[in-house]
């Protein structure tokens, strides 16, 4: 029987190929369907090809407006967070200090709290500060839960980071300015853009957190939420698949510089 | 990043010659300062409010004022248990999904992708840059009453079956638990892929071939040797994924009905469309006690402290 022995041998292979298909399918249907034609209001069965969408990507009303909306928020929260928690990821593997596990547990807290419950706490304290809904409480609210993730990051990196190049600056007669620019910054920034790219990920598409605390202002994660009720514009899908594009891009482009790198260094 | 670099010893005394920049003894602190100051004041101070605004009684005329109404308490749960185990059983089930689905890909990943490491990797990770509303949205048109999975389950009578267990009803799988299930195991998925594939990797590959000299077959070396040292990936796994998905509200909404209504939706409903803080806040408050609850018991009882 070579082929049950095959199929034996390649289970685990068939089965996370499986796996793989199910993560995808949803992205393939969201591409496929930002070339619908739909009849009604929503745009859940096929009904015939169509550029329309992608020719005119902003025709929907409100949509471009939420899009860029979220991309400021997104890139002024990736920012403070990554600012922040790259401090706090220096301070706790580089510092002995006391009180480090009640650190600790500060950071892992937020990650491990359901995101409707900080959600709905932090309205409270906004309602009970009497401050206005909008564009500021959803940046505190992403700086807030993106910070952990950079911790998470910027303290791996660093700590697999050798001490002795440091030292070794510092005996070349660099002072701790120069060293810390020219040898420690370095070494963690894969760190720190990792931290950088999570936040960027988690905060532009937050919906549960931003739903709560954004009074009336409108994000594109707000907007999508929306018209699942009203009627979804063919161009949110025409969104997502650029969207997915320029991530897969991105990541390739990356990838290829590292490769580059490591050739030359060879 | 000032403080890092150029704070002057405030103690000159006893200053440490060696670790360079160990110097300022209260650099760790002015490092701490900010971030922490932001989580103490956005993600602590609001839990108290929280729990303050649970015992508060009045109306949205009149103003609240703490009346340590613990009442609110005891009527929440009276009135939203079904709520509450839904979205512990429902998580349980997509967790429970999410590592039978999740350990073949990363397994695939980790050992078997060669060349294709990268690639597959990156398919794992790039959907979670096409907003995760829209991907839920496309399971709609999957899982649509007309469309092909449905008729696939239907020819097979699996929807029999799942409707005789309650999963499903007639022959739809739209707004029942089993499309809420198959939305929640969708978008945490990666959630247990990720940690479960750093965990893999790090096992190292002449484990597998000692186990293989000792006769063991792979079934036996699986079991004995990769899935235990597999198993801090499995426990941040399933935390990871359990906990977003008790909290969630957005697949109910978008996938299930009236009949699948979670914890999260309650929650939602009654702090933006009802404007009954009190119980509102003591719900959330029950769920972040129950999710706490259970996860430092699961940490305990998998003994990976240190994981945290």
């Amino acid at each position: 029987m070579p082929f049950v022995n095959w199929l034996k041998r390649h289970l685990v292979v068939i089965a996370g190929l499986v796996t793989l298909g199910y993560l995808l399918l949803p992205n393939i249907v969201v591409t496929v369907f930002s070339f619908n034609k739909p009849k009604g209001r929503f745009n859940y069965a096929w009904q015939q090809f169509s550029l329309d969408a992608w020719k005119d990507p902003c025709g929907v009303a409100d949509m471009c407006g939420s899009l860029s909306l979220s991309l400021q928020i997104a890139f002024w929260a990736t920012l403070g967070a990554t600012a922040l928690g790259t401090m706090i990821a220096f301070a706790l593997v580089r510092y002995r200090f006391r009180a480090r596990g009640a650190v600790n547990s500060m950071i892992f807290l937020p990650m491990a709290m359901p995101e409707v419950v900080m959600a709905a706490s932090l309205l409270t304290l906004f309602l009970n500060m009497g401050a206005q809904l909008g564009f500021w409480t959803i940046l505190i609210a992403h700086i807030m839960f993106c910070l952990s993730f950079v911790v998470v990051a910027v303290k791996a990196r660093v700590m697999s980071m050798d001490p002795r190049l440091e030292q070794a600056a510092q005996d070349l007669y660099a002072g701790p300015a120069q060293t810390f620019l020219r040898v420690t910054l370095p070494i963690a920034a894969p760190g720190i853009a990792a931290g950088a790219l999570l936040s960027f990920a988690l905060s532009f598409d937050d919906f549960i957190i931003t739903n709560f605390n954004a009074g009336s202002t409108v994000t594109f994660p707000m907007f999508v939420w929306g018209s699942a009720q009203r009627g979804t514009p063919v161009q949110i899908n025409v969104i997502g698949t650029a969207m997915f594009l320029v991530a897969v891009l991105f990541v390739l482009a990356s990838m290829l510089i590292t490769h580059r790198r490591t050739k030359q260094k060879a | 990043m000032a403080a890092a670099t150029g704070a002057p010893p405030l103690t000159p005394g006893t200053e440490e010659p060696k670790p360079p920049r160990r110097r300022g003894r209260l650099t760790p602190y002015w490092l701490l300062l900010p971030g922490l100051l932001w989580l103490v004041v956005f993600f602590a101070l609001p839990m108290i409010y929280q729990a303050s605004t649970s015992v508060q009684t009045g109306s949205l005329e009149d103003g609240y004022k703490v009346t340590w109404h613990f009442v609110t308490y005891w009527d929440a749960l009276a009135e939203y248990w079904p709520q509450f185990l839904r979205s512990v059983l429902y998580a349980a089930a997509a967790t429970v999904l999410c590592l039978l689905l999740g350990y073949p890909l990363a397994y695939l990943i980790a050992f078997r992708a060669g060349r294709w490491r990268n690639l597959i990797m990156i398919l794992v990770i790039a959907p979670f840059f096409t907003s995760f509303l829209i991907r839920t949205l496309a399971w709609k048109t999957i899982l649509a009453d007309s469309g092909p999975v449905v008729g696939a389950l239907n020819t097979l009578h699996v929807l029999d079956v799942t409707s005789w267990l309650g999963w499903t009803a007639g022959d739809r799988v739209l707004a029942t638990p089993l499309a809420v299930v198959c939305g929640l195991t969708y978008n945490f998925l990666p959630f247990m892929i990720l940690p479960l594939y750093t965990s893999l990797e790090r096992i190292d590959g002449r484990l597998h071939e000692a186990a293989g000299d000792l006769y063991a077959k792979p079934s036996t070396t699986f079991r004995k040797v990769t899935f235990p040292l597999s198993m801090p990936g499995v426990v941040s796994g399933t935390l990871l994924t359990f906990i977003p998905a008790a909290g969630d509200y957005v697949n109910s909404e978008l996938l299930g009905s009236t009949d699948t209504r979670m914890i999260g939706n309650v929650i939602q409903t009654q702090f933006l469309r009802i404007l009954d803080y009190p119980t509102a806040a003591a719900l959330s408050f029950i769920l972040m006690a129950t999710i706490l609850f259970m996860v430092t018991f699961y940490i305990r009882r998998s003994g990976t402290e240190d994981l945290v």
